[in-house]
């Protein structure tokens, strides 16, 4: 039996309850929605960009504890990023949660990843993989399509 | 009274995972041993294609098919087996009516009536061929307990009303719906009926002409047989009154450049080769739950469901979805606070498989106000113990996130 704790860590529970940047943004340069068919779950990624920096990011909608906590983790790591760190940021994680070959990070970005660690426990749970990428997956749609980002789904 | 010790053993997935409790034959059953061994001897034994060969083993291979509509025929006490079409399963039979039937009769202005607990197998076919017609889609609503309302059913009847398509037994809330009226009320207004029977067949019994349904639908591999075979039952008129759906070998009786006959029920609807040994294994799984009794297996899922419902209504934090004054084998719930997800994969740690997400019923959730539920569905191996364990799973869970 995979520990569970590995998962629903201490850190992961409270930003699920109680998540951070949890809002939509008045004034956004760009935003997109995250949709899963399998659950029904939303997300909505809201981005400011002032030339090629974040300097604002937020979410809202409805998800698990692992899809609230990704978003929350993530809002919190991309605040005040370049959109290339950002992006960096992103390919380690994904690689990181889908067992992927290691993303060789800048030293400077390494205290973010490592604040991302903690929900990398879903390696060990596949169905719940997709939910920890969703809002990264609508982040980089919202980059990609300004005000009018497609919606991504899960599959 | 059911042995389920006994049942247990009749089914090679629990000997294999002795530790299991599957919550979720609403989905799919699992399979006895008399399927699985039986569908093997079929090849072993009498297997070649069906309806053309001159040879002794074709025409065995086609005795075991057509003896397999017999039984079917006879376990839905439909009066003639040329009622019985082999199709792929509910999804198939449903489209089938909604394409062939509703093709040929719906006109512009004609009102379809279905209720708001449908598979979205019993909605998407019938939106779709409303739209192609420029009929209506109307709804018939459940009340607050989960039950269906016949008053308001019968207030959307009209002379348009040209079928009503509803469950027979919701595979989101366990609701039984009044079938007998519903048929009675529609064809007062000389409407079609076709009914959902996934969910009923392997826990109720089912007798089509006590219904009066005009068409009743059903898969295999909910009733302990295999997937990729199910039944469309047709009242004989009503089925020799449509035209071909899927068309070309198997179905026809003369073919030219020029033009073709086709066949009569059922063989018209049967286009292809069909799954010979699916429907061989369907006829041992319906063999297999009429060696129980039809009444005994209710008996004994309708014991369980209130069990379920009293242990389930005793957890803190825990709302049951209604499922009306005869809730039959499906608890659907949500726990304050935790997501479904979350709760599945807490109780899949607990070796306790239940099925969360919309259940393939999104307007229903919505109009439930969520994005979906965590079901346990139960089956003819399920037992007090199963409720218990899935009781403590739900308890660990609360543990874990509401600490
Ligand atoms: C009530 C109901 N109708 C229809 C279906 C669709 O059955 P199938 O996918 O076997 O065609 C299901 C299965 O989930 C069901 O529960």
């Amino acid at each position: 039996m995979t520990d569970l704790r590995e998962l629903y860590q201490e850190i992961i529970l409270d930003h699920g309850r109680h998540p951070r940047n949890f809002h939509a943004l008045e004034h956004p340069t760009h935003l997109a929605k995250g949709y899963n068919p399998l659950c029904g779950d939303r997300v909505t990624v809201y981005l400011a960009l002032d030339g090629d920096r974040i300097v604002d990011v937020s979410f809202d909608g409805r998800g698990c504890a692992i899809s609230t906590a990704a978003a929350s983790l993530m809002t919190e790591v991309l605040k005040g990023k370049t959109v290339a760190e950002a992006r960096a940021l992103f390919a380690r994680f994904r690689a990181e949660v889908t067992g992927g070959e290691t993303v060789e990070l800048p030293e400077a970005l390494s205290e973010d990843a490592e604040r991302l660690e903690p929900l990398t426990g879903v390696k060990a749970f596949p169905v719940r993989v997709k939910c920890a990428t969703l809002p990264w997956h609508a982040f980089e749609a919202a980059l990609k399509g300004g005000l009018e980002g497609d919606t991504v789904k899960t599959e | 009274m059911i042995d389920v010790r006994a049942v247990r053993r009749e089914f090679p997935i629990f000997v294999n995972n002795p530790n299991l409790v599957f919550l979720d034959s609403g989905a799919s059953a699992q399979k006895p041993r008399a399927v699985i061994d039986g569908i093997a001897e079929f090849y072993r034994s009498d297997y070649a294609n069906v309806h053309r060969g001159v040879y002794q083993l074709s025409a065995r291979s086609t005795d075991r098919f057509e003896e397999a509509r017999a039984t079917v025929r006879a376990f839905l006490n439909a009066a003639d087996e040329r009622e019985i079409v082999f199709v792929r399963g509910a999804t198939e039979a449903i489209n089938l009516v909604a394409q062939s039937w509703g093709g040929a009769v719906l006109q512009a202005g004609d009102e379809v009536v279905i209720s708001d607990l449908e598979h979205h197998s019993n909605l998407v076919p019938w939106q779709i061929a409303c739209q192609r017609a420029g009929a209506r889609l109307l709804v018939a609503p459940t009340d607050a307990t989960g039950e269906f309302d016949l008053g308001a059913f019968e207030a959307l009847l009209s002379p348009r009303t040209r079928m009503v398509a509803v469950t027979h037994v919701s595979n989101v809330t366990g609701t039984v719906l009044p079938v007998e009226n519903i048929a009675r009320l529609a064809h007062r207004r000389g409407a079609m009926v076709l009914v959902d029977g996934c969910q009923a067949i392997p826990r109720m019994p089912v007798d089509v002409q006590a219904i009066g349904c005009d068409f009743y639908a059903f898969s295999g591999h909910k009733a302990y047989g295999p997937s990729g075979v199910g039944i469309l039952y047709g009242r004989y008129d009503a089925l020799a009154a449509m035209p071909p759906w899927q068309t070309g070998g198997g179905m026809i009786t003369s073919v030219a450049y020029a033009g073709t006959e086709f066949q009569e029920p059922p063989h018209r609807f049967e286009a292809g080769t069909p799954d010979i040994a699916g429907a061989v294994g369907l006829k041992l799984a319906l063999d297999f739950i009429e060696g129980f009794g039809r009444e005994a297996i209710r008996e004994h899922e309708a014991a369980l469901t209130d069990y379920g419902v009293d242990v389930l209504s005793r957890i803190p934090d825990l709302n049951l979805v209604g499922g009306g004054q005869r809730r039959l084998s499906i608890l659907s719930f949500n726990i304050d606070g935790v997501h479904p997800h979350d709760v599945g994969t807490v109780l899949d740690q607990h070796e306790v498989a239940v099925r969360v997400g919309h259940h393939c019923a999104q307007p229903l959730m919505d109009k439930l106000g969520i994005s979906g539920t965590v079901r346990a569905s139960l089956g003819i191996y399920n037992d007090k113990a199963d409720i218990d364990r899935l009781a403590k799973a739900i308890e660990a869970c609360r543990e874990m996130f509401l600490r």
